[in-house]
């Protein structure tokens, strides 16, 4: 049974923590909305962006010849993934989703005996992957999103995958983040980089084009011819959709934070609403007890 | 003509800067500056850094200056993706001048080709810069 002053320390204790969750919820929601704008307001260049290097990529007859980045190595021996998590904890299973996701996906790569590495945005996926898979970890990267998510930082991203591809470090290059969908559901969405598949792009293509009324079969002229134009709206796409993945990752990261934080403010009442009856209840029993003690010994005389 | 407007949009990786209908839009594109009437034959064309005119009602309306970038057209649709987009009138000369100052700095002190090649860029993007404010405007 523990004594008053216990249950005293507990409440206020909890009445603490709860302040403090409490105040980061306010703080996730505000910069939701922000993120949340941020994330929107990109997806129109993203979007445009796919459309047109779809149709460069379906007008580019002889695949061989075409840049790398969009044809491949054809091979798919060494996978490299890149792995948006958060920096900072208290997120609900933000990054937990995101981590099971890779596990999976790395076992069963590795069980297709292919070779697997890892590129990590973000320190808490590095924790996390760093006992099982510490070997396959090639860098973390963090402080990405200090205070909002830059295209100079998604640049210099994609420009290091660019690299080590250019370097034959790797064939296959997924990217996989928290997909924003609501400020309360995080969709863990793989996208593949290189080389660029067209099916990746396809969904937001197909509507567009339903839209503008013109389909992916128009025949464009280039200005300069088709390689020249790849050579160097690839390597720009990847730094789009790096920089597309870490907008939505940090909006989904919010948004997350706020749920898991609205939800422990929730329990931390609760729990103080429970302790407080507890508290109630030993001191009217220790009165009554007192009582009991006074009458007794006065019967007693 | 079934057309008469054509729909220029001009997007940043950050925003949808601009989307409006209008009569004409010169780019200066990777080849050669073109211009887009409604009606143009499809093409995609890289954008190096300079000056687009927005024409309307036979004059220019604006003048946004871009520092490269891609730029799609279609028979009714002119659509530019920008690495950066100022208007015109909005660049501040001191602040490129100190720029150019910087990158022509940095380019003298970078060591490896990566770091040379990224004060090139900047260097060229601040000349073009200063380009887009002395140009005389079309009329």
């Amino acid at each position: 049974m523990p004594s008053l002053k216990d249950l005293r320390v507990r409440i206020t204790s909890v009445k603490s923590t709860q302040r403090i969750t409490s105040a980061m919820k306010m703080v996730a929601a505000a910069k939701l909305r922000r993120a949340q704008e941020q994330a929107e307001a990109s997806r129109p260049y993203a979007e445009r962006m796919e459309r047109m290097l779809g149709s460069v990529a379906a007008s580019v007859s002889d695949v061989s010849s075409a840049p790398p980045l969009l044809a491949g190595t054809g091979k798919d021996d060494v996978h490299l993934l890149v792995i948006m998590t958060t920096d900072r904890g208290l997120c609900g299973g933000f990054n937990t989703n995101i981590g099971r996701w890779a596990r999976q996906q790395i076992r069963s790569l590795v069980s297709d005996g292919k070779q697997v590495k890892l590129l990590i945005v973000g320190r808490k996926g590095f924790g996390m992957l760093r006992s099982e898979f510490g070997s396959m970890i090639i860098d973390t990267i963090e402080d990405t999103a200090k205070p909002t998510p830059k295209f100079d930082t998604a640049a210099a991203i994609a420009s290091r995958v660019t690299t080590m591809f250019d370097d034959g470090e790797f064939d296959v290059c997924t990217i996989v983040y928290n997909r924003f969908e609501s400020a309360l559901s995080q969709i863990v969405t793989p996208l593949q980089l290189i080389p660029f598949s067209q099916d990746a792009a396809g969904d937001d293509k197909k509507e567009d084009d339903a839209a503008t009324g013109d389909g992916p079969n128009v025949a464009y002229d280039y200005e300069p011819e088709e390689n020249a134009i790849l050579a160097e709206l690839l390597p720009r796409n990847l730094s789009v959709q790096v920089f597309r993945a870490m907008l939505e990752s940090f909006a989904s990261e919010q948004g997350a934070r706020m749920a898991a934080m609205d939800n422990a403010t929730r329990n931390a009442g609760d729990l103080i609403d429970q302790l407080t009856i507890n508290y109630n209840r030993t001191r009217q029993a220790f009165i009554t007890k007192e009582l009991i003690e006074i009458i007794s010994g006065a019967e007693a005389l | 003509m079934a057309e008469t407007a054509v729909q220029f949009e001009l997007v940043s990786p950050e925003q949808l800067l601009l989307s409006e209908d209008v009569e004409m839009v010169v780019v200066p594109g990777g080849e050669g500056d073109f211009g887009v009437l409604p009606g143009h034959s499809p093409m995609i064309s890289t954008v190096r850094p300079g000056v687009i005119h927005v024409f309307a009602s036979g004059s220019v309306s604006s003048r946004i200056f871009v520092a490269g970038g891609f730029a799609e057209v279609t028979g009714s649709r002119c659509t530019v993706l920008a690495e950066e987009a100022l208007v015109v009138d909005d660049i501040d000369r001191a602040q490129v001048e100190t720029d150019l100052q910087n990158a022509v700095e940095d380019l003298g002190g970078a060591s490896d080709p990566t770091e040379q090649k990224a004060a090139e860029d900047r260097a060229s993007t601040a000349r073009a810069k200063l380009a887009a404010i002395d140009a005389p405007v079309y009329q």
